[in-house]
C-alpha cells in the first residue's frame, strides 16, 4: 500500500541540491531553507500518512515575492516544487517528491483585512480555517464551509481541495464561498483573480483554481465571504430500525422542499463504536441513527422539525429527540466528530473512504458496502454526510496482516467503484491527490483526463507543480491505499473526522 | 469513413448553417471544421446574441435543435437537460414540483424586443448572468453540477457529474460558465435545482438618499433575517434620450411609482415572513420611512421585472452591467446622479445603466474599475465606437484566459473574437 508510482526522479537535480540550497537562501531568510535530513523530516507526509518521501529541500516563503522568486528559479533551473499548507490533507496531495522542493506556506499565517461592509475577510493561505470564523465572531458573524479538521487545516489548503463540511448542503462548499485569491504561477508571474465582488467577468479562473490540488498555482491571498449567524440552530436525533427507512426519510425530507443545514447518517456499527467512545446518548436500539441540524428563524425552525417528525414517522422511526438547548445540540453531535478515534479503539488499523452518490442510493450503497464486508470478511462502520450523498466508511483491519491489507485494499477501490456506478463521485471533499489518481478512469474516459492534462500544461508546460498528483500515472485503474490508520497512530489524531 | 460520418462530411460542406440533434453530430461536424479550420459561430435561441463583439465565422452551429429533458430527479434536486432546451421550458416542468432555478436567470427579451424571452439552458450557462437572489444563494455558475460538451478538435469531453460535492480533477463546470460558448460546445448541462418557497412578500422603501440607499443595502447584508432580494430603483433622468419605462415596468396597485424607492424580499412561509418582517422593521428602522408591502403576487410581479430589465424595455441606447463592492455602492451612485437611467440589484453590488448613444462612457467605466468593479458593456447602441473594450480584463488575466482557450480550442474556432479581440 505504501508503495506507489510516482514521477521518475530527475538525478541532475538531486546531485545538485548543495548549489540549489544556497540559491534558494538567495530568495528568503536563510532560516527558511531547510535541507538536514532532520529538518526536512517533519515534511515527508501529510495526513495520508501511509505514504512517506523526503523533498530535496524544504523552503518556508515568508511573502508573495518570495514566492514569485522560487518559483520562477525553479521554473528556469526545471526543479519540481510541492506547495503544502497546514499538511491535513488526507489523499496526499502534498507528498514530496525526491527532486522537489516543497514549498511550505505556513508563514503565511496573517489575517490581513477584516471588512465587515463587504463581508468577507482578506486573509493569508496559512491561515486556519477556524481562525477566520475566530476572528468575526465578536460581530455575529461566521465563515461556513466547516471541514471536521478545521481547528488545524488551512484556508489555502481549502482552496486547493475545495473542502465542504457537515454544512455544505445548504451553504455550499469553499468555491461558493470564495470571492479572490491572488496566486503566484509556475512561472513566477503574480495573479490576482475575483476580490471583493460577486463573481468576475470572463473566464471563471477562480471556479477552475478551486480545488485544482496546488497544480495551477500557489495560493498566497484568500478573500473568503462570510454570513451573519443564523438566528436559530437545532439537531434532532432520530433512530430508525432498518438502513431502508433511514435513507428513505433523507429523500423524503429533501423532496419536501426542506433543505437542512446538515443532515448525517450513522450506521449500527458507528453507533455503538462512538456510544462506547464518548456517550452521546444515542439510542441503542436504532440500525440507523439520523442527525438532522436546521438553522433560521424561531418559528421557521420549529415548524419544519415538525414536518420532519411526521416524515420520520411516516418512514418507521423508532426515536424522535429535539435539542433543547445549545449544550445538548452539541452533545448530538459530539458521537458524530468522534467517528474516527472511536473506529481507532476498535481495530489496530480502519481504512477512510470518500466517495459521494445521489442520495436516493443510500440505501442501495449501504447494502453493497455491508456485502462486500462480508465477501471481504472485514468490519466496517459507515458515516455519511447523507444530506449531500458524501459517504466515509471505515474499514476496519489489522495492518500487519498483510493479506488482509489487500483484501482492504480491494474492498476499498470496491467501494469508489460502486460510487462512480451509481452515478457518484470518486471523492467528495478529500481531493484524488495520489490515493485515487489510478481511479480516475473509473469515472473519466481519456478524452476527459486529456483535456484536464491539457489545461495543466497551458498553465505549467513543464509539469513541475505538484507533479504525478490527480491524473492517472499508470493509466490502469489500480486500487491504491485509502486513509492508513496503524494502532491510532493517525497524523494529527486529535483532529475530528467526520 | 463510416456512412454516418460521411454524411456529417457533406452536410458541413454543403451548407453554412448547421443545426445538429445529436452529440455524435455536433462532434463529427467539429472535426470537419477543425480539420478545415473553419471558425464556428456556436449560438442556441440568439436571445443573447447582442452581447459581446460580432463574431465572424464561416458555419454557424445553431444547438436550437438538440433540445429536451434528458433526465429530471426532483427528489435529487437535479434536472439534465440538452443545450436547446428553453429556460422557460424547464421553469415550467419545475413549477410542478414546486421547484425552481433560484439563481433567477436574467431575462434580456424585454431590452432586446420588448418580450420575454429567457433563450436556451446553454446560453444561460455559458453567459452567468444571475438575478436578485445572487448574493443569497449563488450564480449561474454556482448551479452547474456537470456537462457534456465537445472541444474544438471534436472530441466529447465531460466533468462533473449530478452530486452537490464532487472534486475529481478541475472543476470545468464553473470555468465554462461566463465563457461565451468559446470553450466547448455544450451538449448537456445538469443544473442543481431548489424548493420553491411556499410565499413572498416585498417590502418598498420610499427613499433616494444615496447615503441611506447604501446604509439599507449594507443592514440587508448584516441581516439574519434571509432577505433574498434588495434593489434600489431611482427616479428616472427628465432628459429626452430615455423613452419613460418605469410606471409600465412596475405597474403594482400598492407600488407609488413616483420617485425613487428601495425594495427588499422576504420568502418563506407566511408565519416566518411576519416574523422576519418584524424583526427587519426593528433593524432597518421602518417606520422612519414611507413604506408599502407587496403580497406574494405583487412581488412576483416586481421581481420578474426586475430580473428581466423591463426599465430598459427595447432601449436604443447602450447598456452597461457594473459590479462593485457592496461599500462603493454610494459613490457610483453619486457619480451617476440623475444623468444616466440605472438601478442597482445585488444589494448594493449590480448596477445596470443605460447610457445615452451619444455619452461618452470613458468616464463612467474609470469610476467603476477605480472602485475596485468591473463593467461590461451588455448592449451596443447604432452608433456605438468599438474602440471601447466589452470585458474587463487585466493583461496576466488575458494571458491566462488565452492559454486555457488554447488548451480547449487549439485552432480558435469557437465564437473567435466574441470576448476579446486577440482570441
Amino acid at each position: 500500500m505504501s508503495e506507489i508510482a510516482l514521477p521518475k526522479v530527475d538525478r541532475t537535480i538531486v546531485s545538485k541540491k548543495d548549489l540549489i540550497v544556497s540559491n534558494l537562501k538567495q530568495f528568503t531568510d536563510k532560516k527558511n531553507v531547510l535541507s538536514e535530513l532532520d529538518e526536512i523530516k517533519p515534511y515527508e507526509t501529510d495526513a495520508l500518512a501511509a505514504y512517506k518521501n523526503l523533498p530535496l529541500a524544504v523552503v518556508l516563503a515568508e511573502n508573495t515575492q518570495e514566492v514569485s522568486e522560487i518559483l520562477k528559479f525553479c521554473h528556469r533551473e526545471n526543479i519540481k516544487v510541492i506547495p503544502r499548507g497546514a499538511g491535513t490533507g488526507l489523499s496526499g496531495g502534498a507528498l514530496p517528491l525526491n527532486d522537489a522542493i516543497l514549498l511550505g506556506l505556513g508563514k503565511f499565517n496573517k489575517i490581513l483585512d477584516i471588512d465587515f461592509d463587504n463581508k468577507c475577510v482578506v486573509t493569508q493561505p496559512g491561515v486556519t480555517n477556524l481562525s477566520i470564523t475566530h476572528a468575526v465572531k465578536h460581530k455575529g458573524y461566521y465563515y461556513a464551509p466547516d471541514p471536521s479538521s478545521q481547528l488545524a487545516c488551512s484556508i489555502g489548503g481549502n482552496v486547493a481541495e475545495n473542502s465542504g463540511g457537515v454544512h455544505s448542503l445548504k451553504y455550499g462548499t469553499t468555491t461558493n464561498n470564495i470571492l479572490g485569491v491572488e496566486m503566484v504561477m509556475m512561472d513566477g508571474t503574480i495573479c490576482r483573480i475575483g476580490g471583493k465582488t460577486l463573481d468576475q467577468e470572463g473566464y471563471d479562473l477562480l471556479g477552475l483554481i478551486c480545488g485544482s490540488e496546488g497544480l495551477l498555482g500557489v495560493i498566497t491571498e484568500v478573500t473568503v465571504k462570510i454570513l451573519k449567524n443564523p438566528q436559530t440552530v437545532k439537531a434532532a436525533l432520530i433512530g430508525f430500525p432498518t438502513i431502508e427507512d433511514g435513507g428513505n426519510c433523507v429523500t423524503d425530507i429533501i423532496s419536501n422542499g426542506i433543505t437542512p443545514a446538515g443532515m448525517e447518517i450513522m450506521d449500527k456499527a458507528l453507533i455503538d463504536a462512538t456510544e462506547k467512545f464518548v456517550h452521546a446518548g444515542y439510542p441503542m436500539d436504532a440500525e440507523v441513527l439520523m442527525i438532522v441540524e436546521l438553522d433560521g428563524t424561531k418559528s421557521e425552525v420549529e415548524e419544519l422539525f415538525k414536518q420532519i417528525k411526521q416524515i420520520a414517522e411516516k418512514n418507521k422511526s423508532n426515536s424522535f429527540k429535539l435539542s433543547k438547548n445549545e449544550k445538548e445540540r452539541l452533545g448530538f453531535w459530539s458521537g458524530r466528530k468522534a467517528a474516527f478515534p472511536a473506529c481507532g479503539a476498535m481495530a489496530p488499523d480502519y481504512y477512510c473512504m470518500d466517495g459521494t452518490i445521489p442520495r436516493g442510493k443510500l440505501s442501495e450503497i449501504l447494502k453493497e458496502i455491508s456485502r462486500l464486508s462480508k465477501k471481504y470478511n472485514l468490519g466496517v462502520a459507515n458515516g455519511f454526510h447523507a444530506g449531500d450523498g458524501n459517504l466515509h466508511p471505515l474499514i476496519l483491519f489489522d495492518g500487519s496482516n498483510k493479506e488482509e491489507l489487500r483484501r482492504t485494499e480491494e474492498f476499498g477501490a470496491e467501494i469508489l467503484k460502486a460510487c462512480v456506478r451509481m452515478g457518484g463521485a470518486l471523492s467528495g471533499e478529500h481531493g484524488i491527490g495520489i490515493e485515487k489518481r489510478e481511479l480516475m478512469c473509473e469515472a473519466f474516459n481519456d478524452n476527459d483526463i486529456q483535456q484536464q492534462i491539457n489545461i495543466k500544461k497551458s498553465l505549467d508546460e513543464k509539469n513541475l507543480l505538484n507533479p504525478g498528483k490527480v491524473y492517472p500515472i499508470l493509466r490502469k485503474c489500480a486500487e491504491e491505499g485509502r486513509v492508513h490508520v496503524h494502532r491510532g497512530e493517525e497524523k494529527f489524531p486529535d483532529l475530528p473526522r467526520f | 469513413m463510416f456512412i454516418e460520418e460521411k454524411k456529417n462530411s457533406q452536410i458541413f460542406q454543403d451548407s453554412n448553417q448547421l443545426s445538429p440533434t445529436s452529440e455524435s453530430e455536433v462532434s463529427e461536424l467539429i472535426k470537419e471544421a477543425y480539420k478545415n479550420k473553419f471558425p464556428i459561430d456556436i449560438h442556441g435561441s440568439n436571445s443573447k446574441k447582442f452581447i459581446g463583439y460580432n463574431v465572424q465565422a464561416a458555419k454557424n452551429l445553431d444547438f436550437s435543435n438538440l433540445s429536451g429533458v434528458i433526465e429530471y430527479l426532483p427528489e435529487e434536486l437535479y434536472i439534465k437537460v440538452k443545450p436547446g432546451t428553453l429556460i422557460q421550458d424547464i421553469e415550467n416542468i419545475l413549477e410542478k414540483n414546486n421547484q425552481e432555478l433560484s439563481f433567477e436567470p436574467t431575462d434580456f427579451g424585454y431590452i432586446k424586443d420588448g418580450k420575454s424571452n429567457k433563450g436556451t439552458a446553454g446560453g444561460c450557462v455559458s453567459c452567468n448572468f444571475a438575478g436578485s437572489r445572487r448574493f443569497k444563494v449563488g450564480s449561474v455558475r454556482d448551479f452547474i453540477l456537470g456537462f457534456r460538451g465537445v472541444n474544438g478538435k471534436g472530441d466529447v469531453i465531460k466533468s462533473g457529474g449530478t452530486v452537490v460535492k464532487n472534486v475529481t480533477g478541475y472543476d470545468l463546470s464553473k470555468l465554462i460558465s461566463g465563457s461565451f460558448g468559446t470553450l466547448v460546445a455544450l451538449t448537456e448541462v445538469t443544473l442543481k435545482i431548489s424548493a420553491k418557497k411556499p410565499s413572498q412578500n416585498t417590502i418598498i422603501i420610499y427613499e433616494k438618499d444615496p447615503k441611506i440607499i447604501s446604509d439599507l443595502f449594507n443592514k440587508v447584508l448584516s441581516s439574519s433575517n434571509e432577505i433574498s432580494g434588495a434593489v434600489f430603483v431611482p427616479e428616472e433622468p427628465k432628459s429626452k434620450k430615455f423613452i419613460p419605462n418605469k410606471s409600465k415596468a412596475f405597474k403594482l396597485n400598492d407600488l407609488d411609482q413616483k420617485g425613487a424607492f428601495f425594495a427588499f424580499r422576504i420568502e418563506g412561509d407566511q408565519k416566518s415572513i411576519k416574523e422576519r418582517i418584524k424583526d427587519i422593521s426593528n433593524e432597518m428602522n421602518l417606520k422612519k420611512y414611507k413604506t408599502s408591502n407587496l403580497d406574494i403576487y405583487q412581488s412576483d410581479l416586481f421581481w420578474k421585472s426586475i430580473n428581466s430589465l423591463q426599465l430598459f424595455s427595447e432601449t436604443k441606447n447602450n447598456l452597461l452591467r457594473a459590479v462593485v463592492p457592496p461599500s462603493k455602492s454610494q459613490k457610483l451612485m453619486v457619480f451617476l446622479k440623475n444623468k444616466y437611467r440605472y438601478f442597482i440589484d445585488w444589494s448594493g453590488s449590480l448596477f445596470w445603466i443605460e447610457v445615452p448613444e451619444d455619452e461618452n462612457i470613458k468616464d463612467l467605466k474609470n469610476t467603476i474599475t477605480q472602485n475596485d468593479g468591473y463593467v461590461t458593456i451588455i448592449k451596443k447602441s447604432e452608433d456605438f465606437q468599438f474602440t471601447e473594450k466589452l470585458f474587463t480584463i487585466d493583461d496576466t488575466k488575458l494571458m491566462i484566459s488565452k492559454k486555457i482557450k488554447e488548451s480547449f480550442d487549439p485552432r480558435g474556432l469557437f465564437n473567435p473574437g466574441k470576448m476579446y479581440k486577440d482570441f
